[in-house]
């Protein structure tokens, strides 16, 4: 009796998976429709006229790379300053108590949730001529005239950090969670110093947390529009707006393809070469 | 003794790391909080500090119908994509997480292309589209490009869910009589349900926040980020830093009743 009772169940455990790969397809034509093929299309455009010309354009002349390198440039000293400051928050966050831990995680999660317009729209107030910084200076009698720290990439830089790094925070955190406890204790029992212990035991364990967050980080500062957009003033130019110009501006549709399909190349690459670099550590 | 010496020298680190770690949730919280002040003041720009209090750039935002439209419309979108990305994401995560098929792997890794790309680059190719469609200005058509966005943060989110799951608890509620829907319906949608939400919060904030792809999309009709754009873009008035703020109170009244919401599910069955 039991067993008839059970049967049908066991039977129907491919209720479990119904078509699972039919599943897939509602997600499937939505990418396909507005994700591969629009992509598709901006690369045949770039490549309209025939030949490599729009990509001619971009590579040669040296305008266009300089701002590629300062892309990179900006990319590669936010990613720095992110991991800087991000462990030590993210170390802090996976070592206190549990009412610290949860002061500070708010902390972290509110200004993530937060729109980064916003916080861009915040540092504008903050780093405004009569912004906060600018008083403060004046008030205490170290300056006469406010300084001019909007439209630099000071501003830039600083508004990006702010944005990006509960992004370098989070996987550094998740990381340090998953060390035994018992394995520093052991360490300073046995007489470690601290760098030591945090160069052989916290360091390895949490380089795929370092290498996740520098990767998500590194690869969405490449593409930042709405930050250098409003903190530079037009004065720092990063490869996102030169795309958004030429298709608003100039409605040139094949450079800002051409433009498009090199940006894509790069984050991918960067993309590749970072995870890379993971699965090799992961292997040793 | 020698022991002690270096119980102390970590204390003596452990108080730097916390004046570090003070000083970077100040530079993270900061920004955030100046916006408050500077909504309420009564001055003419943005200035600190203010020379008076005042509602006047509450009520701006409220008298102005550009601001509420412009509102209302992001809320539609965000709703929209919500639901939408649920219906689609729900059944591909199931899919994902619990079939064995050809090519699964790679489904499951081109889902996160979409955050990969550079928003730009999509925000034109989808320009692209949309303008030869006839589909610039349309609310439905910002939602459905919202979808694109927000479904790898659902699929992630309702994955993680899944792969806890235990399917046994399914197969004995099905053992017990249950038919397939009184099954999904008692046993994996309440323990499925704080992922749920994690995964609705998630596309309604990605779509609520969004300005690239909008601000090529959204035509002359605003969204909510569109609007304030244009307006930092325009007027120095801190008509902008009361809806910042306004956003700043609704985004922690949300993570609040998130955390309220995600809390366990302890025993599902007995109900």
């Amino acid at each position: 009796m039991t067993l008839a009772a059970t049967t049908p169940a066991v039977a129907s455990r491919s209720w479990l998976r119904p078509g699972p790969f039919a599943l897939t397809l509602p997600a499937l034509l939505l990418l396909t429709l507005l994700f591969i093929l629009p992509l598709l299309r901006l690369f045949s455009l770039s490549f309209a006229g025939g030949g490599f010309g729009w990509y001619e354009k971009a590579l040669t002349g040296g305008l266009y790379t300089a701002i590629l390198y300062r892309t990179f440039e900006i990319a590669g000293i936010v990613t720095f300053f992110s991991l800087m400051i991000g462990y030590p928050v993210a170390f802090l966050l996976a070592t206190t108590t549990p009412i610290w831990h949860a002061i500070g995680f708010a902390f972290v999660m509110l200004p993530l949730w937060t729109s980064v317009l916003v916080r861009t729209y915040a540092w504008m107030v903050l780093l405004g001529r009569n912004g906060i910084i600018n008083r403060v200076l004046i008030d205490s009698g170290l300056l006469d005239t406010p300084l001019s720290l909007l439209n630099s990439r000071l501003a830039v830089i600083l508004g990006m950090v702010h944005v990006m790094l509960p992004f370098m925070i989070l996987p550094i955190y998740s990381a340090l969670t998953r060390i035994d406890p018992d394995l520093p204790k052991a360490a300073r029992g046995l007489g470690a110093s601290a760098a030591r212990i945090f160069t052989t035991i916290y360091l390895p364990l949490t380089l795929r947390g370092i290498i996740a967050g520098v990767m998500l980080v590194f690869v969405v500062s490449l593409g930042f529009y709405i930050t250098p957009a409003l903190l530079g003033g037009g004065k720092v130019m990063m490869f996102a707006m030169v795309i958004e110009q030429q298709v608003r501006e100039f409605l040139a549709w094949n450079f800002a393809g051409a433009l498009s399909v090199i940006l894509l190349a790069v984050t991918l690459m960067m993309f590749w070469l970072l995870n890379k670099g993971v699965a090799r550590h992961l292997r040793d | 003794m020698k022991g002690q010496g270096r119980q102390r020298g970590a204390g003596a680190g452990r108080i730097l790391l916390r004046f570090v770690c003070g000083l970077i949730f100040a530079f993270l919280m900061l920004p955030l909080l100046v916006l408050f002040p500077i909504s309420f003041s009564s001055g003419s720009y943005l200035r600190f500090p203010p020379p008076g209090f005042s509602l006047k750039w509450y009520a701006r935002y409220f008298d102005d119908p550009t601001w509420i439209d412009a509102t209302y419309r992001s809320l539609q979108v965000g709703a929209a994509t919500t639901v939408l990305a649920l219906l689609i994401g729900i059944p591909l995560a199931f899919g994902l997480a619990r079939g064995r098929f050809r090519g699964r792997a790679l489904i499951e890794n081109g889902i996160s292309a979409p955050i990969i790309v550079p928003h730009i680059v999509l925000s034109i190719a989808i320009y692209g589209l949309f303008s030869r469609l006839g589909l610039i200005g349309e609310w439905y058509g910002i939602a459905v490009a919202h979808t694109v966005l927000a479904l790898p943060f659902v699929v992630i989110v309702l994955l993680s869910g899944l792969r806890d799951f235990d399917t046994s608890l399914e197969l004995a509620a099905r053992g017990l009589g249950a038919g397939p829907i009184d099954a999904a319906r008692t046993v994996t949608l309440p323990i499925l349900a704080p992922s749920v939400y994690s995964a609705a919060f998630l596309a309604f904030i990605t779509s609520f926040d969004e300005l690239v792809v909008a601000m090529f999309i959204s035509g002359a009709n605003m969204t909510l980020p569109k609007k304030m754009f244009d307006s930092i873009m325009s007027e120095i008035e801190p008509t902008v830093a009361a809806v910042s703020a306004m956003q700043i109170v609704l985004i922690s009244a949300l993570l609040l009743l998130g955390t309220w919401l995600r809390r366990p599910v302890k025993a599902p069955l007995v109900r």
